[in-house]
């Protein structure tokens, strides 16, 4: 069930109904039940996968818990008695069979994750190496179930784990509580993902009802809908053809895919997010945002501070720390400074941690190699720029350049934006070599007398098309301008229920009169659904 | 406390240390600057801080971190 279908907004209307209608403190059980619903709609098996998640981290949870709580009464009885020695000795005994019970059920869901969604990218590269040595023999790929939003919820439950394995949350006591956190449906197929101390407070409390709350939320879903509607669907058949039609389309057809790509990406994904914690908030729970603005980012770190925050946070907290900060990597740094000097040394843990986090995040945008040449690229920019600081300082100081003056921050923001919208080429093509080819084009193949008489109106789209992104392009650009001391919508807000309703009403016209559909129309999926 | 100074301005120097109480909060320090001075710590006090540790109250003031060592010490 899309969030753009017939079939969700009434479920949505219907949920909205019980929700409100029914005591508050059976709001959790009926966001349960509606949780279900939603995705055993989409297939019953998937239940299955996500029921042993949800089994495996609860049981694990509890347990880990346990022992804390009882580690800690038994120090707290035996204060007097127990020396610092038998303390220490205690705590790691205690510490050793709690990491043992984390691991095994971190590994088991994790390993859920690996075979469902990687097994048929291990086999195609054995089979790539077996080619290489000549073997007749080739493995056959595998049918395997992908369930639905499996990325998520198992990084959101093993968050989860990590967290109660940390101390830093109390295990939760009651596995319907539990069970909603992981399948609570708004953020279960595409984020964001959430951490148990950000959103199980709002998630079981209950909501009376407030209509300012509740327009509030469905505001947002307007704004979401107008994004993914009347933006990224719209311009979606152009990038398809520029994309798929590579072979005829370099040069300027490559700088024009680069640019549509990242309005669609852009307006697709927040849009998705924004429909996602608009339904939150009119059910009064509070989701964490997901993106600040990112296309005004001055630098790739700070561009990945600002896009998908979740899953950033997420590998930063849960990968990279404990990676770049461990005994072995702490040994590693140790050496390094022996061998190249301190200066080079100190970086080895840092740099090598970042290569580790970004082959990951790769591997998560898909089982594929161009993906993991994305984040790799995306690896290689961020230690390039950390290694040309001092050269940057320099050139600042040698021409007299204010950081803060308008030109030099736009001179960034386009910078990044330009690498960036070049990177997202390996998520276009899906093939590595034809992604730097294209690349190429743009240096050396501007077909100028093609591109003047093809211009682009052989891309799929009409003049219509063509007005009506502009105009909504305008839009966004606007409001993220105007949202950068304030939200846009604490703005309109302020200006009383006529502006309020005006604004909305026309938004919600728009996606009606220019939304991408139509009788037979199938909206398209939400493109990180795929995750 | 002098040597624990001596690193964070080793990795930000422009910024004052014994007044400063959001190193986190402003975004003075982000993930590389941490690792580093996790791995700096380790070398110059010997006490592993592990990720569990990389919170924003530990990190926010130099007087805050220096506790924090303090207590691994002790451990």
């Amino acid at each position: 069930m899309l969030f753009t279908s017939y079939s969700f907004l009434f479920f949505l209307i219907l949920l909205f109904v019980i929700y409100y209608v029914f005591p508050s403190k059976a709001q959790w059980v009926i966001l349960l039940i509606a949780s279900l619903i939603f995705y055993a709609l989409n297939s019953p098996v998937y239940l299955i996968f996500i029921g042993i998640t949800i089994l495996t981290t609860y049981g694990a949870g509890i347990l880990l818990d346990n022992s804390f709580v009882k580690e800690k009464a038994y120090i707290k009885e035996h204060k007097e008695t127990l020396s610092k020695e038998e303390k220490k000795a205690y705590k790691r005994a205690n510490k050793t069979k709690r990491r043992w019970l984390f691991w095994s059920c971190l590994i088991f869901n994790f390993g859920i994750l690996a075979v469902t969604k990687y097994t048929n990218f291990g086999i195609s590269n054995i089979n790539g190496i077996m080619k290489m040595f000549h073997s007749g023999t080739e493995l056959q790929f595998v049918d395997l179930i992908i369930p639905l939003g499996i990325s998520f919820y198992t990084f959101q439950s093993m968050g989860y784990l990590i967290d109660v394995s940390r101390d830093s949350v109390k295990a939760q006591r009651n596995i319907g509580k539990l069970a909603l956190f992981v399948l609570f449906f708004p953020q279960l197929v595409q984020g964001p993902i959430s951490r148990y101390g950000d959103l199980s407070t709002s998630l079981y409390e209950a909501h009376p009802f407030d209509i300012n709350k509740f327009m509030r939320g469905i505001e947002r879903i307007i704004w979401g809908f107008f994004k993914k509607l009347v933006i990224a669907d719209r311009i979606l058949p152009a990038v398809n053809t520029l994309k798929d039609s590579y072979e005829t389309m370099d040069g300027f057809y490559v700088v024009l895919l680069g640019l549509f790509y990242a309005l669609e990406l852009y307006a697709d994904f927040t849009g998705g997010i924004d429909i996602t914690i608009g339904i939150a908030e009119a059910l009064g729970i509070k989701v964490k945002e997901n993106f600040i603005r990112p296309y005004f980012s001055k630098c790739i770190k700070e561009y990945w501070r600002r896009w998908h925050i979740s899953l950033g946070a997420y590998f930063t907290e849960y990968l990279f720390y404990p990676v770049s900060v461990c005994k072995p990597m702490l040994d590693i740094s140790k050496v390094a400074r022996k061998i190249l000097g301190e200066k080079i040394g100190k970086k080895v843990p840092v740099y090598l941690s970042t290569i580790i986090v970004w082959l990951i995040t790769g591997i998560w945008h898909g089982a594929a190699w161009n993906f993991v040449v994305w984040g790799l690229g995306n690896c290689f920019f961020i230690m390039l720029s950390e290694e040309l600081d001092p050269v940057y300082i320099w050139v600042k100081k040698k021409f007299k350049i204010n950081e803060s003056k308008y030109y030099y921050r736009a001179f960034q923001i386009i910078r990044t934006f330009i690498l960036m919208c070049s990177l997202r080429m390996f998520d276009l093509y899906r093939n590595v070599p034809v992604t730097f080819k294209m690349l190429g084009t743009t240096v050396y193949k501007w077909n100028i007398a093609s591109v003047l008489r093809e211009g682009i109106w052989n891309l799929g789209l009409t003049g219509v098309d063509y007005v009506i992104l502009i105009i909504g392009t305008i839009i966004l650009f606007s409001v993220s301008m105007m949202s950068r001391r304030e939200n846009m919508r604490d703005i309109i807000a302020k200006k009383g229920y006529v502006l309020r309703g005006v604004v909305y009403g026309v938004l919600f016209v728009c996606i009606i009169l220019f939304g991408a559909y139509g009788i037979g129309y199938d909206a398209s999926q939400f493109i990180y659904n795929q995750f | 406390m002098e040597d624990l100074i001596e690193i964070l301005e080793g990795i930000h120097p422009d910024v004052d240390y014994n007044t400063c109480e959001s190193l986190i909060d402003d975004g003075i320090l982000d993930s590389f600057d941490i690792v580093t001075l996790i791995s700096e710590i380790n070398q110059e006090f010997d006490v592993v801080i592990s990720a569990e540790h990389i919170v924003p109250e530990n990190f926010n003031s130099a007087k805050a971190l220096y506790e924090l060592i303090e207590r691994l010490e002790e451990e």
